[in-house]
């Protein structure tokens, strides 16, 4: 945000004029809740030096995705979905709800699933982000991409590369799963062109081979 | 989504200078899940947003021998998978289980999940907490099915969106807040508030306050509790009715009762109704429907929202019945 | 029928090695990995993002558009009225300006700067109270059907009738690619789009027209489409705006709806509502039905519901009226009328076999003489063979489930009709001297296996695996193709692709019969080889065939229609629900869903089935969750989002059963769609399982637990 100067302030959830100096004033309006007025300020003075507050302009973003290191500029608001797709074209997640509902854009951070919509890249900062990408590296179908395709679980396909990843990190914590555990564990993804009998078949091929693999040592996890 | 500052602190300390002394102008980012979709909807837009991911000490649960003290940015996964909740807690359990979205369940945080913003579709759609349009209250006379039946007295018609609340007020929680001023402690119960006005929320705490720690007392000896949640989909779903219960038993009856009902009321809603009409009997079919019709006596349903009332008689009911059966 | 001796005519069932057998979809490793490219994955360089700014009012006249402050925003790059002053907008969500900037952030920035003015009139968005309807003025009565004498036959003593109200909301398609196009200009009268389309080859025409440049300076591609169920056909006013703005920009812009958009204008399934009365001998022979229905597809009139459906019954009075209302325009939705009129049909028949104490499936089965085009004995066999896969006789009871407890369940059972004659279709073969194969069609792939019936057709053909085929579509380059609706598209390309392989096949058995010494008519492709019929001695592989070619290519076109039938129209199909519905709370939970379907000869039984599943879980989704839901209030929808907007997930389905009809009596109709009609039993199928349940009718889909407990409270067994 610019230093405009500050116009008309609206009490509840005002979109108008905003800067740094108001913070301190809005700490003030706390004081009189009973804080300790000189301490408030202080505090809200140093924090000011030292947080690095971010934005609301581009600012530096660095992000590492599926092992690769990505330098972006982009916006504190831009989400990790829209980063990859719309930055470094990678498009495998898709955006359906864009709210924390559908599970189209499910992705790894740090090994566990995540809706990538609700996600800030900056958040995504220090984090390893793997996207459906990184599972079929060198043209080599994932066993679980594999079940997908032998028990036809898509047809548009749209919400399939989510399903997909919701599904490996199921397995990586569901070995040997009944249909209730997948039933259960699945409930964060929507299909509509409904696939969902293929994917309970391929879950349940899925865990049976990669069981098999490991026990083949063939695969390390 | 409009632009916003973000600031990510390395402390508490750091974290409440950063927060404005008036709703509206920041906001605390937890998980995300909930405050992103918001800020898409611009049901809020912050000037400034304050991630609590870098503050290291909100994580962690810790056992004192007589309660736990969960850090409000424990991720609801990290709660499932804590062995000290598992052991004194089960119905927590049961309660993040109905949160069927493994990424959910990732993401989110217990202080995110306390402190998500109501459903109501007019509120998302931007007509305000209180869902006004220039001044005409929206809810009575719309689509209010998913609405409050009790304490619905207006302005304020929404539900209490939280899914953990109700079984935590029950377990008799109580919640750290911080601010610039220290640190202090409420029940639960008390973060909570029905707005009358458009610049209140609907919680108490200030809004350069932040929620830093959850304290659930262990269960007394021999106490059984529930959580059973009326939801149309398996699937991620919101629940139409909840009820949370803790019994304390003296025998075989009920020596005290804990009843909350969920997303039935602009708060979790105690119904000390349905506890009276526990104490001192023992759980069985007909004492457990009796509660459960104490504790819709007083529901004042909406225009098209009285199947709830019928919903949450039965989810109390089943919860009762549940936590007898040596429950959760 | 499929004329005996044509040459183009399906293989005989010994013949076949890949039609009808289970085969995985050829582009499911690209759907799979993620790396399949839809529109909405299309990046171009240099490429700007568009927004549109909606009316939030459902019926209002502009009166003033400022977009000077939206122009001067920072990485704007062009700025379009689509609706200007005096333009009267007719839905929430209506389109006024378009904006395309350097970042979908900018874009949006620039949107909420725009500033628009507007002066309210009248709305109507909810069409359920007819008499409010019609004190509103938005009624408009539809041409009555009248067959027979049906206040005739209610009069006959010997007549037993029943009078219900049904009703079916309305829904949208929720396609989870929503609707939109890439747009850039490849020279000053030219352009490229890709578009999430379900017509490929028919897109150019509407963009051509819209920007007056000539047609085929129109190339559209849509590789991959994320759903489109009957709501994508069309550019839509938004492709028109996409198309301007990137001229005026000079640059390529992209720009697919955002989920609120998507809901509240790009799919909406006209709704039903109906007073029904139907009258049948003691016997249960249905002779008598009486109708007053009506309904909204947003402010214009949309289709007369076909009831009552599939039974033609012999006397039937139908009244229809249209409800003009300010919700977005309607769609076709997968079937078009078709799941709304057994909603309304079967329903109502249903509730008059417990009139007459009769099984409500031996009731069908009575009167399924009454279909048209002879198909009752196709629809006994389809009843029979559901009443086999639900275990009808073991769990079906008269209304009303016996047991004690809360949970009852029920079984419902209907059935229904879809057309699926095959489009018209153009398909280029091309054989290399190299013996690649290729197949181009200006067809699209919806995810009903297109591009899997189209390789195996070839693969089939030549005798070479599916592999060996590759399969283009989804560029308006490749040859003309029907859009995708209906259920037209397997009929279509699978014949095209027939005719266009073996006349390629043809030649190149022509190229090899000199060489070995067998005339090209006693020749045949099997197995990756070329052999004499009945030596296989006397034979050469494909590749070497090929290489007789010497330098010049084959390449054949195939046509449909064309010469000898390989397709016909009209199938049947039954569809079984098992519910357990909750007396307490009024929650419906699917036991087991049930498909019986036929559709001529099957190219792909998996991907076939596949479609059936679908359909069924699309089908529970509907039955249980699924409504646009209008605000009387605003005017808007409530649940522009998929939180609300509820879809059945993978726990909410239940067990599903799936029966393909073939083999003799059905392989010989030839091809026959199958997209359409296993969806529109589900939702009636539904309502009966719960009415059986429970004792008593739910009037309206879908089932959540206000209805039924309304119901319940009404008359019901709580």
């Amino acid at each position: 945000m610019k230093k405009e100067k500050l116009r008309s302030r609206k009490k509840e959830e005002g979109n108008e004029g905003f800067n740094r100096r108001d913070f301190l004033k809005g700490a003030g309006v706390a004081v009189s809740g009973g804080i300790l007025a000189g301490e408030t300020q202080a505090v809200a003075q140093a924090a000011e030096e030292t947080s690095g507050v971010q934005g609301p302009g581009e600012t530096p973003v660095t992000l590492r995705v599926n092992g690769e290191t990505k330098h972006l500029n982009i916006e504190p608001r831009v989400t990790l979905l829209d980063a990859l797709r719309d930055r470094l074209d990678t498009t495998g997640a898709k955006r359906v709800c864009d709210r924390a509902t559908c599970g189209a854009c499910t992705m790894l951070v740090d090994d566990r699933p995540v809706y990538g919509c609700t996600v800030l890249a900056i958040e995504a900062q220090g984090h390893e982000v793997t996207t459906i990408e990184h599972f079929s590296q060198g043209g080599k179908l994932h066993p679980m991409m594999q079940a997908f395709v032998d028990h036809d679980a898509q047809q548009c396909g749209f919400c399939t590369p989510g399903f997909v990843m919701a599904c490996i990190a199921f397995l990586k914590t569901h070995h040997n799963p009944t249909l209730e555990d997948v039933e259960k564990g699945l409930g964060g993804n929507l299909c509509r062109c409904g696939t969902y009998e293929g994917i309970r078949h391929a879950v349940l091929q899925a865990a049976k081979t990669m069981t098999a693999e490991k026990e083949g040592g063939l695969a390390n996890g | 989504m409009e632009r916003f500052e973000y600031a990510s602190p390395g402390s508490r300390k750091e974290a409440v200078s950063l927060l404005a002394g008036e709703w509206g102008q920041t906001e605390v980012l937890a998980g995300g899940t909930d405050l992103v979709s918001s800020m898409k909807d611009r049901a809020v837009t912050p000037k400034r947003v304050v991630s609590l991911k870098k503050v290291s000490d909100l994580g962690g649960i810790r056992n004192s021998g007589k309660e736990l003290r969960i850090g409000a940015m424990t991720t609801l996964r990290e709660l499932i998978e804590n062995q000290h909740v598992k052991r004194n807690h089960p119905a927590l359990l049961e309660s993040a289980d109905y949160i069927r979205s493994e990424q959910l369940r990732n993401m989110g945080t217990i202080g995110g999940e306390l402190l998500q913003r109501p459903r109501c579709w007019y509120f998302r759609l931007g007509y305000g907490l209180l869902a006004q349009d220039n001044g005409k209250p929206l809810v009575p006379d719309g689509d209010n099915r998913y609405h409050a039946i009790l304490g619905n007295s207006g302005p304020a018609y929404f539900v209490s969106p939280s899914m953990m609340a109700p079984i935590l007020i029950a377990l008799g929680a109580r919640v750290e807040l911080y601010s610039a001023g220290g640190t202090r402690e409420i029940a639960l119960e008390k973060l909570y508030q029905t707005p009358t006005l458009a610049n209140e929320r609907e919680h108490t705490l200030h809004p350069n306050e932040i929620l830093t720690e959850i304290i659930v007392p262990h269960p007394a000896k021999g106490s059984h509790s529930a959580v059973y949640e009326v939801r149309q989909k398996e699937a991620m779903d919101w629940p139409l009715s909840a009820a949370a219960v803790v019994l304390e038993m003296n025998g075989g009856s009920v020596s005290k009762a804990h009843v909350v009902l969920g997303h039935v009321a602009p708060v979790p809603w105690p119904s000390p109704e349905a506890e009276q009409a526990l104490e001192g009997k023992a759980i069985s079919e007909e004492t457990a429907d009796a509660a459960g019709k104490a504790a819709v006596s007083k529901a004042t349903p909406l225009s098209m929202n009285g199947y709830k009332v019928q919903l949450t008689r039965v989810a109390v009911k089943r919860a009762l019945l549940q936590a007898a059966q040596g429950g959760a | 029928m499929a004329e005996t001796n044509c040459k183009y005519e399906w293989p005989a069932a010994g013949d076949r090695h890949l039609i009808g057998t289970r085969i995985s979809r050829i582009d499911g490793p690209a759907k799979a990995s993620g790396r399949a490219k839809y529109t909405l994955d299309v990046n171009l360089p240099g490429m700007l993002f568009g927004k549109c700014l909606r009316s939030p009012y459902a019926h209002v006249k502009i009166t003033a558009v400022d977009t000077s402050a939206a122009e001067k925003m920072p990485g704007v790059k062009a700025v379009r009225v689509i609706q200007g002053p005096g333009k009267e907008i007719q839905w929430a969500g209506d389109e006024i300006v378009e904006v395309a900037a350097a970042s979908e952030e900018a874009a949006e920035d620039a949107v909420r700067a725009v500033k628009v003015e507007y002066q309210q009139l009248p709305f109507l968005v909810n069409e359920a109270d007819f008499d409010k309807d019609k004190s509103a003025g938005r009624t408009k009565p539809a041409a009555e059907l009248k067959v027979g004498d049906a206040d005739k036959a209610f009069a006959d003593p010997e007549v037993v009738s029943y009078e219900g109200e049904y009703g079916i909301p309305v829904m949208v398609h929720c396609c989870l690619e929503p609707h939109g196009h890439v747009v850039e200009w490849v020279g000053p009268q030219s352009i490229r789009t890709f578009s999430s389309t379900q017509g490929v080859s028919a897109v150019p025409g509407q963009f051509a027209e819209a920007l007056s440049i000539p047609a085929n300076n129109v190339e559209t591609i849509c590789r991959y489409i994320g759903g489109g169920f009957g709501s994508k056909f069309q550019m839509d006013r938004w492709g028109l705006s996409t198309a301007q703005l990137a001229k005026d920009a000079k640059k390529p812009v992209k720009y697919l709806l955002d989920r609120d958009a998507e809901l509240e204008v790009a799919g909406c399934r006209p709704s039903g509502f109906v007073k029904v009365k139907v009258g049948a001998k003691k016997d249960g022979t249905l002779v008598a039905w009486q109708s007053d229905c009506w309904g909204t597809g947003g402010p214009s009139p949309s289709g007369v519901l076909p009831i009552p459906y599939v039974l033609d019954i012999p006397n039937r009075t139908r009244r229809h009226t249209f409800i003009l209302t300010n919700i977005g325009p309607a769609r076709a939705w997968r079937a078009p009328n078709h799941p709304q009129a057994a909603a309304l049909t079967m329903t109502a028949v249903d509730d008059l076999a417990a009139k007459l104490n009769m099984d409500p499936l031996q009731m069908l089965m009575k009167n399924a003489d009454l279909a048209s085009e002879n198909r009752g004995k196709v629809y006994k066999e389809e009843l029979q063979k559901a009443a086999e896969l639900s275990e009808w006789s073991k769990y079906w009871h008269p209304r009303g489930d016996k047991a004690s407890g809360h949970i009852k369940r029920g079984l419902g059972v209907s059935m229904h009709t879809w057309g699926g004659r095959g489009h018209n279709s153009n398909c280029q073969i091309t054989i290399q001297p190299d013996g690649s194969v290729t197949a181009e069609l200006g067809s699209q792939d919806l995810g009903t296996g297109t591009r899997t019936v189209i390789a195996i057709v070839a693969a089939e053909t030549l005798g070479l695996p599916v592999e060996a085929v590759t399969v283009k579509i989804g560029d308006s380059h490749y040859p003309y193709d029907g859009p995708s609706g209906g259920s037209t598209t397997v009929g279509g390309v699978s014949a095209s692709t027939r005719r266009a392989s073996v006349d390629a096949l043809q030649q190149v058995l022509a190229a090899v019969a000199p060489g070995l010494g067998v005339p090209a008519d006693q020749l045949v492709a099997v197995g990756g080889k070329i052999q004499a019929k009945g030596d296989a001695s006397k034979s050469i592989s494909w590749k070497q065939a090929c290489r007789k070619l010497g330098v010049k290519s084959v390449q054949t076109h195939g046509k449909n229609p064309g010469q000898c039938s390989l397709g016909s129209s009209g199938v049947g199909g039954v569809g079984v629900a098992d519910v357990s519905v909750d007396t307490e709370t009024g929650q419906v939970k699917i036991n087991r869903m049930v498909a019986v379907q036929d559709c001529g000869l099957i190219i792909d039984l998996k991907t076939a089935e596949s479609q059936c599943y679908g359909a069924l879980i699309m089908g529970v989704s509907y039955g249980l969750f699924e409504e646009k839901l209008m605000d009387n209030a605003t005017g808007r929808m409530l649940n522009p989002n998929m939180e609300f907007y509820k879809i059945a997930g993978i726990g909410d389905v239940g067990e599903l059963k799936v029966h393909m009809m073939t083999g003799p009596g059905y392989d010989e109709r030839g091809v026959i769609g199958l997209g359409e009609p296993p969806v529109i039993s589900p939702g009636a199928a539904i309502s009966n399982a719960v009415a059986n349940a429970i004792g008593v009718r739910v009037p309206n889909l879908p089932f959540t637990p206000d209805k039924v407990l309304a119901a319940l409270a009404k008359g019901g067994m709580a």
